[in-house]
């Protein structure tokens, strides 16, 4: 078994969670994991992205090669595009389709969709509503629409969440699980 | 034991910790940060009583891990690589003092995500004749730092610990080791190896130049470096740290037809590169920086069977490695998905919604605009983003834009203005403040005081609450200390200050003072 993933937004967006969350339940099932992600001055509301690999196997390198991505996550329709070189053909794109607009010259989103049209396996959706009606972030509505394609139980996907937000009360625990479930069921 | 999923700099923080570590003093610089934050938020290193302290700057850091080592104790010191510069001093004098139980940790930046310039810190090492290690991996990055202090107190030398950003900022599971005792509190059983007078220093340049032969060897046999043999005698490849694994990458099962020679140790191994050189045709040297291992194989001449690598450019001499140009300079077919549409926009970093530097900038956008021959002289940090507004005209080093804004004066630039954060400036503005002071420099200097060193993630300051009486106490006058709150409101009262400093001739200090949004954010969740 073997998944490389391409997690990218915007700056502040939380797909570092997103991959954590991931990562720690791929290692609960005893796979190898390597996610590599990148801090400081790219952060600030910029493009940002974190390689996930995934592995039975040992994994070397820290980042995935281009054209070897199963999938891209992305928080955001453009960004997805962008990492499109490292898709490999089978690979599939899930995005979320509301554009954060935080640069001057952002591009028609009907070219962008248009775009992500021509990619043959995509799943794009707002998952900026679906967050509104479980209140929570739309980051985890794209995790929980991602789950079907991560080969991991599902289950286990929510036990990492326990792991992660325990600490932070059973409120943001239970919304989070929620928002999961919500992206899961969204197609 | 099982497996924890930690960043590069966990695991090295994790070790530390595990190792017998007392104290960490360090200072921020992506991406090396998470190494002493990491302790910090432990409970565990808590419980051991370890000091873990952000210290003014890198020089004041590594000064304090020295008189850690003097008493006895197990110390770190973590910066980024152009901290390495700023902490110089020491650095290579620790080395003569052959200064015990002393980890250097270097996180280098090639391809420039965060920083300035992508130099290689193991030259650094090299000069200070000091041996330096080199993880490929998370697992060894742990391991490696409890190999360090053993190496370091047998040996009698600081140590050079250099990782990359991909390896400083990449999880992978890491197994934890049964935790080392801290060391007693001891006395230093050559007193006089502390005391660099040219008397002693003489002998100990000696004795760390005799004590090349004990480095050497423990690179040969420690393990950390490996021969693995091959069938294909064409080539032979040398790896340096995580390019090791950009190599294996390219062979699924890790089945690489050639010899290799993994160093994660230096000095270089002397037999194993000699017995590759003797064996293949010619070599490659895979390394994750600048061509260090490549030079010193190639040799000056670069005679002998051809050694490739960054300098004939069989990979292109800049940015970090990855496993495409590995593959590239292998000569196997590269692979790539479809290419970026051309719909697709950049979208650079730029400074938070409502950040109190971008008022400041507008402020300043509005006064320069007036002089034609004004300059903006910046610094490093959060701030440097200003360049995207067009707010200043440089950023080079940390604290030069006080000294550059002083030397442009002098020159008849007017007005000259310097832009610092008030991190940086506890770092490195205070004594370029001093010298303007000193030369009555037609200056303004702009200290930006968001209270924390916000680029880094929100470290405290080293002159937090201190800005104003420091600059009074360097000398600057009283009335020409300015303070404004940068926001929309306080435009007019802010261009106003800058217009009338601007006209006054000499050293002008203006201290706009708000909390930075991200931070005030965090507290609020508390």
């Amino acid at each position: 078994m073997k998944k490389d993933i391409i997690l990218c937004g915007v700056g502040g967006d939380g797909i570092v969670s997103v991959a954590k969350i991931i990562s720690d339940a791929a290692l609960s099932v005893g796979l190898n994991v390597k996610q590599s992600e990148i801090h400081g001055m790219s952060q600030r509301g910029g493009s940002v992205f974190s390689h996930l690999r995934i592995s039975s196997e040992p994994i070397f390198a820290d980042v995935i090669p281009e054209g070897k991505a199963d999938i891209i996550l992305s928080s955001e329709p453009m960004e997805a595009l962008r990492y499109l070189p490292f898709l490999c053909p089978t690979g599939w794109i899930i995005t979320n389709s509301a554009p954060f607009v935080n640069i001057k010259n952002y591009p028609d989103l009907g070219a962008v969709m248009a775009e992500l049209k021509k990619v043959p396996h995509c799943v794009a959706f707002d998952a900026n509503e679906i967050a509104k009606t479980v209140k929570a972030r739309s980051n985890m509505v794209l995790l929980g629409a991602a789950a079907p394609y991560l080969d991991i139980e599902f289950g286990k996907l929510e036990e990492a969440i326990r792991n992660i937000f325990g600490r932070k009360g059973e409120d943001v625990v239970a919304s989070n699980i929620a928002a999961i479930q919500a992206g899961r069921d969204a197609k | 034991m099982s497996k924890t999923l930690l960043l590069g700099d966990e695991a090295i923080a994790q070790a530390f910790i595990d190792a017998g570590g007392s104290a960490i003093n360090s200072y921020p610089g992506t991406p090396s940060t998470q190494i002493t934050e990491y302790v910090m938020k432990s409970k565990e290193a808590k419980e051991k009583g370890i000091v873990a302290n952000w210290c003014a700057n890198e020089k004041t850091a590594l000064e304090a891990s020295i008189g850690v080592a003097y008493s006895g104790k197990r110390a770190m010191t973590c910066m980024k690589h152009v901290g390495l510069n700023v902490c110089g001093d020491p650095f290579m004098n620790a080395a003569i003092i052959g200064t015990k139980g002393v980890l250097v940790v270097v996180a280098d930046d090639p391809s420039m995500f965060s920083s300035q310039d992508e130099q290689d810190s193991r030259f650094y090492g090299h000069w200070a004749m000091i041996p330096m290690l080199e993880p490929s991996n998370q697992q060894e990055a742990y391991d490696m730092v409890f190999f360090g202090y053993e190496l370091s107190e047998k040996l009698g030398t600081p140590i050079l610990f250099r990782i990359p950003t991909r390896l400083a900022h990449s999880r992978a599971g890491v197994e934890r080791r049964a935790a080392l005792p801290q060391n007693p509190l001891s006395s230093p059983s050559d007193p006089k190896s502390f005391v660099l007078l040219p008397v002693n220093a003489k002998r100990l340049y000696r004795d760390l130049i005799d004590k090349q032969p004990a480095f050497n060897k423990s690179s040969e046999e420690s393990g950390y470096n490996k021969y693995f043999e091959g069938t294909d005698k064409k080539m032979g490849i040398i790896t340096t740290g995580i390019a090791f694994n950009y190599l294996m990458e390219n062979y699924p099962g890790g089945k690489c037809p050639y010899p290799i020679v993994k160093v994660t140790q230096y000095p270089l191994p002397f037999n194993m590169i000699n017995r590759l050189y003797d064996e293949v045709e010619q070599i490659l040297v895979l390394e994750d920086g600048q061509p260090f291992v490549e030079e010193l194989v190639k040799g000056f001449l670069g005679k002998g069977k051809k050694v490739m690598g960054r300098l004939d450019e069989t990979i292109r001499r800049d940015g970090e490695l990855n496993a495409e140009k590995v593959a590239k300079a292998l000569g196997l077919p590269a692979q790539s998905g479809a290419p970026v549409p051309a719909v697709v926009t950049n979208r650079p970093p730029a400074l938070c919604q409502g950040c109190p530097h971008t008022d400041s900038y507008t402020a300043v956008i509005e006064v320069m605009k007036k002089y034609e021959q004004g300059r903006v002289f910046g610094d490093i940090g959060c701030y440097t983003l200003g360049f995207n507004m067009g707010a200043i005209n440089t950023t080079v080093c940390m604290g030069a834009s006080i000294t550059m804004a002083k030397g442009a004066a002098e020159m008849g630039i007017f007005p000259s203005l310097a832009v610092i954060g008030d991190g940086t400036f506890g770092h490195s503005g205070m004594t370029g403040l001093l010298d303007c002071v000193n030369e009555k420099a037609n200056v303004v200097v702009i200290i930006l005081d968001n209270d924390i060193t916000a680029m880094t993630g929100g470290q405290p300051s080293s002159a937090h609450c201190k800005i104003y009486e420091i600059c009074k106490g360097l000398g600057v006058e009283e009335e020409h200390i300015r303070t404004v709150v940068p926001l929309p409101k306080s435009h007019d009262e802010f261009v106003k200050i800058l217009e009338e400093e601007v006209a006054y001739n000499g050293v002008s200090v203006i201290i706009p003072r708000r909390t930075c949004l991200v931070e005030l954010k965090k507290h609020l969740k508390k």
